[in-house]
Formats: C-alpha cells, sequence, structure tokens
C-alpha cells in the first residue's frame, strides 16, 4: 500500500537531513521525496510517497512529528489529492518513428522539447499513471535518459 | 552592550541554572574555556570525552537537571557519539556542546574538523551547527527547552571557533518559537481516563507495568498511590527501577529478559496490563505475541509514537504520567483481588530469585546483596553493562527513583564508572557505586583519574570473573561453551591500578571477606576499587531465551 504524506517543515538548511535521516535509520520505505518552499517562504513542503501498511504509516507519521523542525503532517488520500509528477524523457528517434513518437506525446499532452537527428526529448507533466503510461510506450523505441521530480500534491478542498 | 559568543554560552548556561559542566578542552573551543576560566561554573575536567558525556548524563538521571558536556571539534566531538546515543535511547536531557574549526574552513578537510553536526542527526533529539553568532542564544535557549520537555533527550550544539569570538548584540533570551513538539492526538484525554478508569475496575489480574518515563515525569507518589488503592502488583522494567518501592509487598521486582519468574508469570496470566512510561523493548517482552496474551493494555506515554508501535493498546492516553495517574487515581474506589494476590504470593513464594550459595567461592550475587545490607538500599546504584547490571538489577533492591543509573536501551560497557562520578557530583550526599564488570570497567577505568583529582568520592566494586560475563553466558547455552573472545586471561592489578591513580585499592578473595571490604571502602575518604574476585562462570538466572516467551525461563542448571 502507498500513501502520500505532505510534511509541513521549518525551511532551513539540515531539515532535510533529519526529515530523510528518519526513513532511512527506521528502515521506512520512501518511493519518492520532494522539497520545495510553500506560499510562506519560512515554511517547505516535503511531499513523500512511502510504502507500507497502516501500522507502518502510523508510526511513519508519528516519528515525523516528533522531528522538531516539523509543523504538521498529513496523509493525503490519492483520492482526494491532486497528485503531480513532471518527467523529461529523451527518446531514441529515427526519420521513420520520429512522427510516432510526436503523435504519443500529443496524445498525453506531453512537449517536444528538443529534438536532434537521433533523439526526441518530451517533457510530460501528470498524474503518476499517465506517466508510466507514456513511459511504456516510449519504451519501444529506447529511451536513452530520463528525469523524474517524483510526486507533489495538495489535498482538494472541494467536497467529494 | 556586546558581548563575545563564548561569553554568551557562559552567561546562558548561568542563567539556566547550570553549576557544573562535564568536559575536554581543545584547539576548537578555547575561546569558551577561556570564558570558563573566570567562571562560577564548576568545570569538571575528564580524561576522555566519553567519560565527560557519561558523567554528564548520570548527573542529568540523578538530578533530573539538564546535564552538560563539552567536547572540541573533529576527534573530541566524535568521542561524544556513543554518549549521546546512549541518552537519546534512555531518553535523558543532556546538552552537549562541540567546537567546530572557523566558519570559513568548515568543509575544507581542516585539521580536527569532522562533520558532527551531520553525524549526530541519528543520535539526537535535535541538533544544531550555530554559523551566526546572532543566533547563538537562541539556539541555546531551544536547546534547554527542547532537552528538557516532552520526553527528554539529548541535543548537540556545535559552534565554529570564530562565532566564539566574534561579538554580538542579540544576547538576551526570547520567547522559544517552536512548532509544537507533538503532534496532538485526537484523543480525548478524559475520555480515556474514564475508560481506563472501568477497565481497571472490571479488571480481574490487572498488573502495573513501569518504565523509566514514570521516572522523568516525577510520578512515583500518584503509581503507589493507584497500585495500593487499586491493589494492582508492579513490575518495573531496568529503566523503571526504583520508580515503586521494591520492598513494597506489591512489587513484583523487574520483568523481561532477566526478570523475576513472578513478574514474568503474572504479566503471562494478566487480564490487564497498565504500562507506563515504558516502551515494549524486546528485552522485556520477548516473543511479543506471547508477551501479556490475555491482558488488554492500557499505554501512558508523553511520546505518541510509542503508542501502539510494537503491541496493539486499547487505552492510549497521551500525557504527562505524573498527571494522568493522579486523575487516574481520583476515579477510583479502593478495590482488592485477594485471589489474584494470592496467585502471585505462592509465585513469590515458589520461584524467588536464587543462587547456588555452595562452596567457598565469591558468588556475585552475594556481593550485591552485602552491598545492599550495608548501605541499607539507599545508596545510588550506577551499573555497568552485562551480568553485573542485571545482577545489580535483581539483587539491590530500590525504594527511590533517581537512584539507579544504568545503560538500558543502547547497553553501554563503560558507562557506569563515569556516569557514577556525574551522579556523585549531582547528589554529593548519597553513597555511590558503581557496580562494574572486569570487562566494562577497564572500557573507562582512565575516569578514576577524574574522580580523584576532583575527589569526588564514588565506590568501584568489580565482580571480577575473568570473562565478558554476559557474552561468555550466552555463549555457554547457546554456542556449545565455544568461549570465543570472551576470556579476558590473566587479570590486571586493579588494587595497583586504583592505588597509581591515586585513588584506593582493596581486593577480596573470600566470602567472609566482602562485608567488612564495602564497610571499608565506605568508610576511607576516597574513591575506592573494590576487585571481588568472584565465580568465574556464575550465569545470570533466570533467563529468557532470545525470542521466546518471557515465561519460558530457563534457570540454574539448565542448558548444560
Amino acid at each position: 500500500m502507498r500513501h502520500i504524506l505532505s510534511v509541513l517543515v521549518r525551511n532551513h538548511a539540515g531539515v532535510l537531513s533529519h526529515v530523510a535521516g528518519l526513513f532511512t535509520r527506521r528502515s521506512y520505505n520512501i518511493e519518492s521525496l520532494v522539497a520545495g518552499e510553500t506560499e510562506d517562504p519560512d515554511i517547505s513542503r516535503i511531499t513523500i510517497v512511502v510504502a507500507g501498511d497502516e501500522r507502518v504509516l502510523e508510526q511513519v507519521s508519528k516519528q515525523l512529528g516528533k522531528l522538531v523542525d516539523v509543523i504538521s503532517v498529513s496523509d493525503l488520500k490519492y483520492d482526494r489529492a491532486v497528485t503531480r509528477e513532471l518527467s523529461i524523457i529523451t527518446v531514441k528517434s529515427t526519420a521513420k518513428t520520429r512522427y510516432e513518437i510526436i503523435e504519443i506525446a500529443e496524445v498525453f499532452g506531453a512537449k517536444v522539447v528538443d529534438m536532434s537527428e537521433k533523439t526526441i526529448t518530451i517533457e510530460i507533466t501528470g498524474e503518476e499513471r499517465v506517466i508510466k503510461n507514456v513511459v511504456n510506450l516510449l519504451r519501444p523505441f529506447g529511451i536513452e535518459e530520463m528525469a523524474r521530480t517524483g510526486l507533489i500534491a495538495l489535498g482538494l478542498k472541494s467536497p467529494s | 552592550m556586546k558581548k563575545s559568543g563564548a561569553k554568551i554560552f557562559v552567561d546562558t548556561l548561568i542563567e539556566h541554572g547550570v553549576d557544573t559542566i562535564f568536559g575536554f578542552p581543545g584547539g576548537a573551543v578555547l575561546p569558551i574555556y577561556d570564558q570558563l576560566y573566570q567562571s562560577p561554573v564548576r568545570h569538571i575536567l575528564t580524561r576522555h570525552e566519553q567519560g565527560a558525556i557519561h558523567a554528564a548524563d548520570g548527573y542529568a538521571r540523578v538530578t533530573g537537571k539538564a546535564g552538560i558536556c563539552i567536547a572540541t571539534s573533529g576527534p573530541g566531538a566524535t568521542n561524544l557519539v556513543t554518549g549521546l546515543a546512549n541518552a537519546f535511547m534512555d531518553s535523558v536531557p543532556l546538552i552537549a556542546f562541540s567546537g567546530q574549526v572557523p566558519t570559513s574552513m568548515i568543509g575544507n578537510d581542516s585539521f580536527q574538523e569532522a562533520d558532527i553536526y551531520g553525524i549526530t542527526i541519528p543520535v539526537t533529539k535535535y541538533n544544531y551547527l550555530v554559523k551566526d553568532v546572532n543566533n547563538l542564544r537562541r539556539v541555546l535557549d531551544e536547546a534547554f527547552h527542547i532537552a528538557r520537555t516532552g520526553r527528554p533527550g539529548p541535543v548537540l550544539i556545535d559552534i565554529p571557533k570564530d562565532v566564539q569570538i566574534k561579538e554580538t548584540e542579540f544576547w538576551e533570551g526570547k520567547e522559544i518559537d517552536l512548532p509544537p513538539n507533538h503532534r496532538a492526538d485526537d484523543l480525548d484525554i478524559q475520555k480515556q481516563i474514564k475508560r481506563a478508569a472501568e477497565a481497571i475496575r472490571n479488571a480481574k489480574r490487572p498488573v502495573l507495568y513501569v518504565g523509566g518515563g514514570a521516572i522523568i515525569s516525577g510520578a512515583s507518589e500518584p503509581l503507589k498511590k493507584l497500585a495500593e488503592k487499586a491493589s494492582i502488583p508492579v513490575t518495573t522494567t531496568l529503566m523503571g527501577k526504583g520508580s515503586f518501592p521494591e520492598t513494597h509487598p506489591l512489587s513484583l521486582g523487574m520483568l523481561g529478559m532477566h526478570g523475576t519468574k513472578y513478574a514474568n508469570y503474572a504479566v503471562t496470566e494478566a487480564d490487564l496490563l497498565i504500562a507506563i512510561g515504558a516502551r515494549f523493548d524486546d528485552r522485556v517482552t520477548g516473543d511479543i505475541k506471547r508477551f501479556a496474551p490475555n491482558a488488554g493494555i492500557i499505554h501512558i506515554d508523553i511520546d505518541p509514537a510509542e503508542i501502539s508501535k510494537i503491541i496493539k493498546v486499547d487505552i492510549p492516553m497521551v500525557g504527562d504520567a505524573n498527571d494522568i495517574l493522579s486523575a487516574l487515581c481520583k476515579m477510583l474506589e479502593s478495590k482488592r483481588h485477594p485471589e489474584w494476590l494470592d496467585k502471585i504470593a505462592e509465585w513469590k513464594r515458589d520461584y524467588p530469585l536464587s543462587y547456588d550459595k555452595s562452596g567457598n567461592e565469591i558468588k556475585p550475587q552475594y556481593v550485591v546483596e552485602k552491598i545492599y545490607e550495608v548501605t541499607k538500599g539507599d545508596a545510588i546504584i550506577a551499573t555497568e553493562v552485562g551480568q553485573n547490571q542485571m545482577w545489580a538489577a535483581q539483587y539491590y533492591l530500590l525504594d527511590r527513583p533517581r537512584s539507579f543509573v544504568s545503560s538500558g536501551g543502547l547497553g553501554t560497557m563503560g558507562f557506569g564508572f563515569p556516569a557514577s562520578i556525574g551522579a556523585k557530583v549531582g547528589c554529593p550526599d548519597r553513597v555511590v557505586f558503581d557496580i562494574a564488570g572486569d570487562g566494562s570497567f577497564q572500557m573507562t577505568i582512565q575516569e578514576l583519574a577524574t574522580a580523584v583529582q576532583d575527589g569526588i568520592n564514588v565506590k568501584i566494586a568489580i565482580l571480577n570473573n575473568g570473562y565478558l560475563g554476559m557474552v561468555r553466558q550466552w555463549q555457554e547455552i547457546f554456542f556449545g561453551r565455544r568461549y570465543s573472545s570472551t576470556c579476558l586471561g590473566k587479570s590486571p592489578d586493579f588494587v595497583a591500578i586504583a592505588k597509581g591513580y591515586g585513588a584506593e585499592g582493596i581486593r577480596v578473595t573470600k566470602p567472609e571477606d566482602v562485608e567488612p571490604a564495602i564497610k571499608q571502602a565506605l568508610q576511607t575518604d576516597k574513591p575506592v576499587v573494590i576487585d571481588f574476585c568472584v565465580s568465574p562462570e556464575e550465569n545470570v538466572f533466570p533467563m529468557v531465551p532470545p525470542g521466546e516467551a518471557i515465561d519460558k525461563m530457563l534457570d540454574q542448571g539448565s542448558g548444560k
């Protein structure tokens, strides 16, 4: 079972080490961890995707809550959150395959950001499953390089 | 008016009521030591930084105040790491200061540079690298707050040399501004207390299981009231020793791997287990699936993360044990459990702690019993780690809290002796005994120089069996007596060593000389090392084999 934890922390040097270190120390598995500033420059949001059952999740949240720099920990439900990930993918291409690749990109609203004789680089933003889908479709052409940001998320405010 | 970082350091410590610090100087803390030279703060120079931090730890455990220690950068700082981990595991309020190379040189692999901030993240409650002297006062105030509040713990503050020298106008204390350090639990504590009272009312075989948290919280009084009012037997962990009088008829002594049989039987048969400031450590629970299998579980702890960490709790209560127990006590009526207490009395009669008293060797248990008798149970007992620690826990009954100084969570050999020095400094009017093993004592034996120089009158009882006894015991029982690297060979002459340092030394080889030696040590106005030459292959029993249920205990003669 995967969970998204949205953690607000005091923004200063060292806080990321404290948070990341906790996961190593207690041997919790992180799938992704993304940190960035919030609307308040003194506060950062760390979005962590963690694998484990309810008990593990409860422990992770409580242990995070104990860290001095942590202001709040919320467990975002996938169906009650907007989640996004950005990925940049460089795919091998030839004159023959180029348009096929572009077509796939267009279907998913991905942008072509670079092109050479032998490659196309596309940028895609979306929910994780969209990115997975694109990656799967592009894999047969040969993925030369890929960079992913990891997941960021915010809880939905609209009524369900 | 401006003040230098070093001046701010000393003044702020004094403002926080610090009168004693333990430390070892060096290049990167020279400005601080220069300020200490003219200050009223007592600085105790240990012979190793590990000695300084363990002494500060012992001081903190017996006084309840934050222990303070200081070391220089690089190796000085890294020598603090074991002590930090030790204090972290046992929730001891401690503030450790390390000097650091000047800010401009950090990251250059400079002489005596170590990334102590990075190194100590996993073993501190919080830590700081102070790069700007304007932040120093705030950091110091926060550190005292963090170390002492909630679940206490160690804080490390790394201060580069230039920050100690630079001057600032910002040296006055301000209100602390930290995120609340506990995640608010949505449990309504009043409602939980009612539920707990109801559960206690309905219980037929309740047991109180009390850990170090009860001592930290100062909950001994309401604990005793509750136990007596509701007629509930009390077992404590190693860390909880002394929270409830061990001579009290309701006391079951310690539970767990080397606990009493009656404590382990009582927990196994209990229908309600009330855990107070205890964390269900593996040394306590044995096989978790068979731990208190018939009991509903109430858990009082200040740390919400301890609730249901190891075992599912039925009634969690997050908060200060003293407050919660006091409230709980008011809700309860007097109650008796004659059948349950009879059953326990029967176990106590049938399965007392015992050892083989035949033969003319000195038994280590006998030494502890004699120390108990001669000191009338009123000493502060520090221990090393291993057999000595377990025998001390089993045979030195304590009736008051903050009197047992032992490395529970981390199990740090070499802790007891420097910790006993700190304890004696904290409680100069009490007798302080370090019950040691010959192995452990040799890990921090150099602190004899500290005790002698500062006239810190501690007594060290070495239960000298020539082995790393607890490891040897495991090798005997679980590894077919293959004593791999546990024999210490010919013992060093501890009496000569003690005398060489300027302390007193006594060697005891006959049982009848045990008591006179203890008396002589107490009458000697010096640190005294008593070298008790005890039976080499004596084992600690009862013993729950690792992974076994706690009611399946090995006893004398088993496993051989």
